[in-house]
């Protein structure tokens, strides 16, 4: 027994010295390893630079035609008239992403804070596991999908239950649809939050008395609550962005009126629109898409800084 | 046969004493799954008295606090038979709400549990799920109950400050006096001093000889001194069972059960 664990022994020793000799080669990969991934950021942070490089000189082409003052303050926007009597005022594609966006947050947020919650302080094991999977698979449904849901669905429901109808392309409807596409990130997202809060929370709570609606009201949902902003700025942010639902369902005339029954236009929509035009290189309207893609990067810009800083003035650290 | 005589023997010492008991436990019976965790428990706790729970690990002394609250109901498999006669009401009695329960029957764990909150939020927070809004009032409960805990002048200049920046010494009195802010009739205490260094600890067994003359208190603890040093009576569990129940002095000076004798020696556990 003895000599076969010498053996052993001197195997592995002897194998060890055997590995030794490729040491310098192993040298040789923990140097350029780290190069090949500084490689790999480096391009991911290129690429950003170059975007918001194109984005700033062709967005600076378009206020050399068209004066920043007019784009901000002029309620209209018809590119496509006439030269002389052509409008860019951006607030018109503005209203109409804001106006979805809202109609989204209305029905995002109430339901995905109450699905966070159900899953997170009430549904047993077993019911979660049920429950979160179902809500991944609807957040990896094509946004197409729910763009055409919009049009053929909920639109002719709306159309029935509105007193008076709905135009074909409004912003309701597409408003409602974006909305449930979110609800899956924002439950998912706060349910995260929420589980992440210790259990020896709720049992202290739970040991005052308190009902199981306070502990998530009073103790878990403060305790989350950086978590929970974070998953509505996000499904903000995936509001403004989203393209598909609008274009198909929110129509193509811009308007800085609020009317949600009526066909209204988002920055988004605008640019698949001249996208896919016959627009040709160089004219205004095609230097527009970049001034309102610009103002689109802005907007999501802020919306991120804006989550950072409420996150950091109401985090409450346990 | 050993077994029944020192029931018996416990049942006697039992008459001897003659106290009003706040808990009366009758053949209290639970499990985990298949596991029994507590079996036949009988015994009756005191009114103003400090009551310990001593033995090994794993022989059920936490599984038994947590069910004169009913917190061990957390667990989803659990079951359980018998009676536990909360001032002459059965706590498992369906018309007996688990709230208003645990609004009687306060709790402190074993590790300090405090909110992220602020220090005043903290000890104001059993009040205000109880539907105490008037300012004035919180603030007198806050400072009456913080008082109550000995915390007071270590905390008064920084009420509103995060409850996280104390140590976790002033965190389990925060802990205590957010638990006597709801004016609570027992306070149940599991392992309250395991996390806790040696000065903390002295201060928390300082402020349980002071809060046994308003609350009857019933403790878990591992720290057989400790028992010895504060309670007035012992309950010493092993395997789920009651093996001895009597004065503290009793069982530490002169145990009636073998078993007893050998875990207070150290020869186990």
């Amino acid at each position: 027994m003895v000599s076969r664990d010498k053996s052993n022994q001197k195997s592995i020793r002897s194998m060890i010295q055997e590995n030794k000799s490729s040491r310098s080669q192993s040298a040789v990969m923990e140097k350029v390893v780290p190069k090949l991934f500084l490689i790999c950021a480096i391009i991911s942070i290129f690429t950003t630079i170059g975007i918001v490089f194109t984005l700033l000189t062709e967005t600076f082409t378009f206020f050399n035609r068209i004066s920043i003052v007019e784009f901000f303050t002029n309620t209209r926007w018809f590119p496509f008239a006439a030269d002389k009597h052509a409008d860019f005022g951006i607030i018109a594609l503005i209203m109409g992403t804001l106006t979805v966006t809202a109609i989204a947050m209305v029905v995002a947020i109430p339901i995905g804070l109450a699905a966070a919650i159900y899953l997170s302080e009430y549904a047993s094991a077993k019911t979660r596991k049920v429950i979160k999977p179902i809500l991944e698979v609807l957040a990896g449904i094509p946004t197409i999908v729910y763009g055409f849901f919009a049009l053929t669905f909920v639109t002719p429901l709306l159309d029935k239950i509105i007193p008076g109808g709905i135009s074909i392309f409004n912003a309701l409807s597409p408003g409602i649809v974006v909305g449930i596409m979110i609800i899956p990130m924002i439950a998912s997202l706060s349910e995260d939050a929420m589980n992440a809060v210790p259990n020896s929370m709720r049992e202290g709570a739970l040991a005052l008395g308190a009902t199981r609606f306070e502990v998530a009201m009073k103790v878990v949902l403060p305790a989350a609550l950086s978590g929970v902003i974070a998953s509505f700025v996000l499904g903000i942010s995936r509001a403004i962005g989203e393209t598909m639902i609008v274009t198909i369902a929110g129509g193509s005339r811009p308007t800085a009126d609020i009317n949600l029954t009526e066909s209204i236009q988002t920055m988004t929509a605008y640019i698949v629109q001249v996208s896919q035009g016959d627009t040709g290189y160089g004219t205004t309207i095609y230097y527009s898409i970049y001034a309102v893609g610009m103002t689109l990067f802005v907007f999501t810009l802020i919306m991120n800084l804006l989550a950072q800083f409420i996150s950091r003035k109401f985090r409450e650290e346990y | 046969m050993d077994i029944t005589i020192n029931k018996q023997m416990v049942q006697k010492n039992e008459k001897e004493k003659d106290f009003t008991p706040v808990f009366k436990i009758n053949n209290l019976n639970l499990w985990y799954g298949q596991d029994h965790a507590l079996k036949d428990i009988k015994f009756d706790i005191p009114e103003k008295q400090v009551t310990a729970i001593i033995g090994p690990s794993g022989c059920g002394k936490s599984t038994f606090i947590k069910t004169l609250n009913r917190m061990v109901e957390m667990v989803p498999i659990v079951r359980m038979s018998g009676e536990i006669v909360y001032r002459e009401k059965n706590i498992f009695d369906p018309k007996y709400g688990v709230e208003e329960l645990r609004t009687q029957v306060g709790m402190v764990f074993q590790k300090p549990n405090p909110f992220p909150k602020s220090i005043y939020e903290n000890v104001a927070y059993g009040p205000r799920i109880h539907g105490i809004k008037n300012k004035k009032v919180l603030d007198e409960v806050v400072e009456k109950s913080l008082r109550g805990a000995a915390i007071w002048d270590e905390v008064k200049d920084r009420l509103h400050e995060n409850a996280y920046g104390l140590s976790g010494g002033q965190q389990q009195r925060l802990c205590i006096a957010r638990c006597l802010a709801i004016e609570p009739d027992v306070i149940l205490m599991d392992e309250p001093t395991s996390a806790l260094d040696p000065i903390s600890t002295l201060k928390v067994e300082e402020l349980v000889q002071e809060l046994k003359k308003d609350y009857s208190i019933v403790i878990v603890t591992h720290n057989m001194q400790q028992a010895a040093r504060i309670s007035d009576r012992t309950a010493f569990f092993l395997n789920g069972e009651v093996v001895e129940y009597t004065d503290t002095s009793t069982l530490f000076s002169n145990p009636s059960d073998k078993r007893t004798e050998d875990y207070i020696t150290g020869r186990f556990g």
